[in-house]
């Protein structure tokens, strides 16, 4: 075993510990079910409830848009599938701030309302909750659809049409079954991501009628002082994710980031006039949902950004030194977590890498609070806490990235390392550094950007003056200071995708 | 002398056994059918492969718990022998230090070696600059550097054409014989073994046939032989 394996493996056995010790501390000051409250099981319910509905309904709406950009060549489709990928790096509460200016009270759809003498919709509740969920959702499964219609082989489209199939004959015999395929794994995942949102339901949900288990979490702690029933709901979170990753066991989960994305696949069944109109609605209409919010969040932003307060480029100063902190530690741990994973008795490294993907960042604020508590003030670690939580959330995006690469960095030039004697610090620097860049970066960036945007554990620990980017901007938010929110937003959006495009460009960017 | 003494390599169902020694100063060609497990045998002497049971010697010294890197041995695979994103000269530096930190008599060394393989000035190129024979050169210009005593070949030349082979063939023969290099080399081609093998060993039925004259044995095919030309 070399040292990297080595350390790869301590490295695991730690974010196990990390991961172990919090939950534990979780379910320990959980104190039995008797703290359950008749209210929580509609807490419950309703978590249970809007993952369903937004998964479902990002499904039903992403599928008109992947089978038109799976079967449409035009210019600037690139960037159509570019944007898609957007909102996945992109701060949720930016998101949040663009769908009020888009369907807020004083926002277009409810002035096209107005004048149609229709009474104002709300953004706040559970139908705003389900649209935010739907907003990122919803491309991140026009994505993963995508490859499946790209994953059907060309041969068979070419047989289909010398065998003269109608739309509908395809869509029976060759589409349908493609998405019978790869639906339900989508649907999972973008379940398990709807029930640990917390950001959106903390901004656009609330009241008994809209919490789900993570607010609840974070009104217990927050507004109650509750410790333990923080600790219950935490428990019950737990218990949530925890089935929704045994389910995901069963099913072949889609891998995230699908490469290759950039071609169309000729088709002969989709010529008329009726389809051509129904494709170009469908991707204008889903760029129209994504872009509008951005566009007036961040064009507004633009005018306010000279006249902000000092506290909110602090917080943006705090916010880049979390987002690079927690990239260099996950882009660490994957490094040498992936060389654990190719070794012997590696399987460990990868089954922890993707545990973390069943806890909730709010689950283990919550129990390394409990943690923290006996030793230090928990309010004073509210900054490394927040690196930590987002260290080990984004870590199997890096691992998923890493390990394929490392395997084969391994099966390629693996035998000639060791026949030439290259270990240690001069293999990292002459061989691993070099070929690995690409994923490396991509792992940086994306950790960055995550955790530049993050609104989740810094809330529960922070006092006004570890305020964090997005924290700021939830609070100028909640102030009704809607200038310096869109212009707080507009600094947070340029931090979350300049890093990711920086790592990323970074990677892809260098010799070989 | 590099010993074999009653090697036993397990991968999965297949088994093969060795018990045989190659000579010092020679050059041995291993031949054997696809999946003989000729690779799989030069695998264990360089260090690749751990074996079940036995042991491997070179000049009575036991090497068989080494790791590749401290082998007295130099082994060419059949490609991958260059890192891609690495300079030719520094590749070739990998031979003298792995950590690259060459002195000036060390840089010396390294360009003086790619003189003698016929790449001169060609050092800053990068692999990919190469053609497949000045990759082939670049790799055995790595392995004089290194100056182990023993050279293993895995089928190296197998991606060149007829003509190139032949030039590679005719630099390593001389090249060894310069350098007073033991040369083992894995080749499915007879015509290779007839070229520059002092001596052939054959592997069949999982199993090493000690090495013998390849003149000879090529004059009076064994059964084992017939059965693999066919």
């Amino acid at each position: 075993m070399t040292t990297g394996t080595r350390l790869g493996h301590i490295a695991t056995g730690a974010v196990a510990a990390a991961l172990l010790l919090p939950l534990g501390a979780v379910a320990w000051r959980a104190e039995g079910w008797s703290g359950f409250r008749a209210s929580d099981g509609h807490v419950l319910w309703f978590t249970l409830w809007q993952a369903m509905v937004s998964a479902a309904l990002s499904i039903l709406l992403a599928v008109p848009v992947a089978r038109a950009l799976a079967r449409r060549r035009f210019p600037g489709r690139g960037w159509v599938v570019l944007l898609l990928g957007a909102p996945f790096i992109l701060p949720v509460i930016v998101a949040v701030l663009g769908l009020v200016a888009v369907f807020g009270r004083t926002g277009a759809v409810n002035t096209a309302l107005g004048w149609a003498d229709l009474g104002p919709v709300s953004i706040y509740g559970w139908q705003g909750v389900i649209l935010a969920h739907v907003f990122f959702n919803m491309p991140l499964a026009t994505r993963l659809i995508l490859q499946g219609w790209l994953a059907v082989p060309g041969e068979r489209l070419r047989l289909a049409a010398s065998l003269g199939f109608a739309p509908g004959d395809t869509f029976r015999l060759l589409e349908w079954p493609m998405l019978r395929g790869v639906v339900p794994g989508i649907f999972l995942v973008i379940f398990l991501i709807c029930t640990t949102s917390f950001a959106v339901a903390l901004a656009l949900g609330g009241g008994p009628r809209a919490t789900t288990v993570e607010l609840a979490i974070y009104q217990a702690f927050r507004f109650d002082f509750d410790l333990s029933r923080a600790a219950l709901l935490g428990a019950v979170q737990l218990c949530l994710g925890g089935a929704a990753a045994l389910l995901s066991l069963r099913l072949t989960l889609p891998s995230g980031f699908g490469a290759g994305l950039d071609r169309a696949v000729p088709r002969w069944d989709s010529g008329g006039w009726g389809l051509r109109v129904q494709d170009s609605a469908a991707i204008l209409l889903a760029c129209l949902f994504l872009l509008l919010p951005m566009v007036l969040v961040l064009s507004q932003g633009a005018l306010a950004v000279t006249g902000l307060p000092a506290s909110v480029w602090w917080a943006a100063v705090r916010s880049l030194a979390v987002a690079l902190t927690a990239a260099l530690a996950t882009t660490a741990l994957a490094f040498v977590m992936a060389q654990a994973a190719t070794g012997a008795r590696g399987g460990w490294a990868e089954v922890i890498g993707t545990l973390s993907v069943a806890a909730s960042p709010l689950v283990l604020g919550t129990g390394l609070y409990v943690l923290l508590l006996p030793v230090v003030n928990p309010v004073s670690m509210a900054l490394p806490v927040t690196v930590f939580v987002n260290a080990v959330l984004a870590l199997p995006f890096a691992l998923r990235a890493l390990i394929p690469a490392m395997r084969d960095l391994d099966r390629d030039y693996g035998r000639l390392s060791a026949s030439l004697g290259l270990g240690g610090l001069a293999w990292v620097r002459l061989v691993a550094l070099p070929r690995l860049r690409r994923p490396l970066g991509f792992a940086a960036g994306l950790t960055a950007a995550l955790a530049a945007g993050d609104l989740g554990v810094i809330a529960l620990f922070a006092s006004p003056d570890q305020a964090t980017l997005p924290l700021v901007l939830y609070q100028l938010m909640g102030a009704y200071r809607m200038e310096d929110a869109k212009a707080a937003a507009l600094i947070l959006v340029a931090l979350s995708l300049g890093l990711f495009w920086l790592f990323e460009r970074g990677g892809r960017h260098a010799g070989a | 002398m590099l010993a074999l003494e009653d090697l036993r390599v397990e991968l999965g169902d297949f088994t093969l056994a060795a018990d045989a020694a190659f000579v010092e100063g020679r050059i041995t060609a291993l031949m054997g059918a696809s999946g003989s497990g000729k690779s799989t045998l030069l695998a264990a002497i360089a260090g690749f492969v751990a074996p079940a049971s036995g042991r491997i010697r070179v000049t009575g010294a036991d090497i068989t718990g080494l790791p590749p890197g401290e082998r007295p041995l130099s082994i060419l695979f059949q490609d991958q022998n260059l890192f891609p994103h690495l300079t030719v000269a520094r590749n070739i530096g990998l031979g003298l230090r792995p950590d690259l930190r060459l002195s000036a008599d060390q840089r010396a060394a390294r360009d003086a070696v790619l003189d003698r393989v016929g790449l001169t000035g060609l050092g800053d190129r990068l692999p990919r600059d190469l053609s497949g024979g000045q990759q082939s050169r670049a790799a055995l210009a790595r392995a004089l550097l290194r100056g182990r005593p023993w050279l293993l070949l895995d089928e190296p030349f197998s991606a060149l054409g007829p003509a190139l082979r032949a030039e590679m063939l005719a630099l390593l023969k001389e090249t060894a014989r310069g350098e007073g290099l033991s040369v083992v080399m894995v080749t499915h081609a007879p015509e290779d073994a007839l070229a520059i093998a002092d001596e052939t060993a054959l592997v069949s039925d999982g199993r090493l046939i000690a090495p013998v004259p390849t003149r000879a044995l090529f004059d009076a095919p064994t059964p084992e032989l017939r059965a693999y030309l066919g």
